[in-house]
């Protein structure tokens, strides 16, 4: 053994991008907590928003560029664009879940209740679903070319399918916050607070991308191991 | 483009002639279908919640599942004997096959709606006759959505381990808008609310079969073997 190999190297790379990645979110933290004012309604509670809006639109992100992958995967059956969309997918349940957990609590405190069917709670939700259908999808088959292409029909599908339940549910009913920073005119948010927001989605979108780049090393190497370990079968037979 | 609808047509009949025959699917999906209408009627308390008001809910939850059932049907029954490659060895193309698949799923579906819609206004003492014709209208465009994402998953899910689970779990998602759209709208129509209130929930259902159909039929081809 001479040079390492590649896959190894980016998953040593991977590792780099996550320290930076980490201390960045502490950074995030500090300054909602210490160095960022509290807001006159919510008081405390309203500090989850940190955490709560930049982890829903990473969970957004995760999918989109899940459904990306997956229509290019189908045109140039490149494997790797299947690994990305899966890791992409894993990633983004996790972030998806954080939405989920965060949420409730401060429901709790706000709304009075941990659950509600409001729109954009509800939406998240059958994200989840959506996510953790094509999760289940993937161990179900065990075939790698049939499950790459399984998976990007799915993830297609899955993101076409995002912005209808999100008119369906939103008709049906929301009680939500209205956005406060993407909205027509100036955000309606005081300097110090956006910035913390502002930073917090720009972390959490490093964080995002330093998880996605490791987790897909991780795939790149299992996949390049069992292909040696294949050889060497081969070769010994 | 004719070819396409004439072999779809003959895959169709083919699907419907052997259904027809062995009548076991249709048999069990109607029975399954009329034991949950009438499990349902348990499901509330009636001197709380009057019938009307449950019951566009009840007609939907029904549907689907038994729509559900339909679809784990359609390419279950080409696993045996590897059917599935006799048809793609055949000159059908894999859209015919796709649309071929869909006809068929409708017809079954759209055959255990028929039968159970009596039985719901009976079940639930709902005046049908009046509203029948924008009813109808609604439970096609439904259908339609969620058989034609529907023939699409169940062509991947026979392949995979527990199908007659995976199925549900691909397809529950996909069933959020239509369901909710058609219950708003049946709700609607029993209630007699003028037209003006169904028209932007009728837009969404008409978007979701055109945005669905035209996906699916596109890249049915990748749920199959090459």
């Amino acid at each position: 053994m001479t040079a390492i190999p590649p896959a190894e190297r980016a998953l040593k790379r991977s590792g780099f991008w996550m320290a930076i990645a980490l201390v960045l979110m502490v950074g995030v933290y500090v300054r909602a907590l210490a160095f960022t004012p509290e807001e006159a309604t919510q008081g405390l509670a309203q500090k989850i928003f940190y955490i709560h809006a930049p982890s829903a639109w990473v969970a957004f992100l995760a999918f989109g560029i899940v459904g990306v992958c997956s229509a290019i995967f189908l045109f140039m059956k490149d494997p790797r664009l299947d690994l990305l969309a899966a890791s992409s997918a894993e990633v983004g349940t996790v972030f998806t879940t954080v939405v989920l957990v965060t949420g409730p609590i401060w429901g709790k405190t706000i709304w009075g209740t941990w659950w509600t069917w409001d729109a954009r709670l509800t939406l998240t939700l059958f994200l989840w679903f959506i996510y953790l259908a094509y999760l289940v999808l993937r161990t179900a088959v065990e075939e790698p070319g049939r499950r790459a292409r399984y998976s990007a029909v799915l993830g297609i599908l899955g993101a076409l399918l995002v912005p209808f339940i999100h008119l369906s549910v939103y008709w049906f009913r929301t009680l939500h916050p209205m956005p406060v920073v993407l909205r027509p005119g100036k955000p309606e948010l005081p300097g110090t607070m956006l910035l913390t927001l502002l930073g917090s989605f720009t972390i959490f979108t490093i964080f995002f991308l330093a998880l996605l780049a490791r987790r897909y090393a991780w795939a790149r190497l299992v996949d390049a191991r069992a292909q040696s370990e294949a050889e060497r079968a081969d070769a010994s037979r | 483009m004719r070819s396409v609808l004439a072999q779809a047509w003959a895959i169709a009949a083919k699907d419907l002639l052997l259904e027809f025959r062995s009548r076991t699917a249709f048999l069990s999906a109607l029975v399954f279908t009329a034991l949950v209408l009438a499990i349902f009627n348990f499901a509330r308390d009636p001197t709380a919640v009057s019938a009307v008001d449950l019951a566009p809910g009840i007609l939907w939850i029904t549907f689907s599942f038994a729509g559900m059932l339909g679809l784990n049907r359609a390419f279950g029954l080409e696993r045996e004997n590897h059917a599935l490659d006799g048809l793609l060895l055949s000159p059908a193309s894999r859209t015919a096959l796709y649309l071929g698949k869909v006809v068929a799923n409708l017809v079954f579906v759209g055959a255990v709606e028929a039968i159970a819609l009596p039985l719901f206004a009976l079940f639930f003492n709902v005046p049908l006759l009046p509203v029948l014709l924008p009813l109808v209208l609604v439970i096609a465009l439904a259908t339609v959505g969620f058989v034609s994402v529907g023939t699409l998953m169940s062509s991947m899910a026979v392949n995979t381990r527990f199908a007659e689970l995976m199925l549900p779990v691909l397809m529950l998602p996909f069933l959020v808008t239509p369901i909710i759209a058609a219950v708003q709208v049946t709700a609607r129509i029993l209630a007699q609310r003028p037209f003006a209130e169904l028209a932007s929930w009728l837009k969404l259902l008409a978007a979701y079969d055109l945005t669905f159909v035209v996906l699916c039929t596109l890249i049915f081809e990748f749920t199959l073997e090459e």
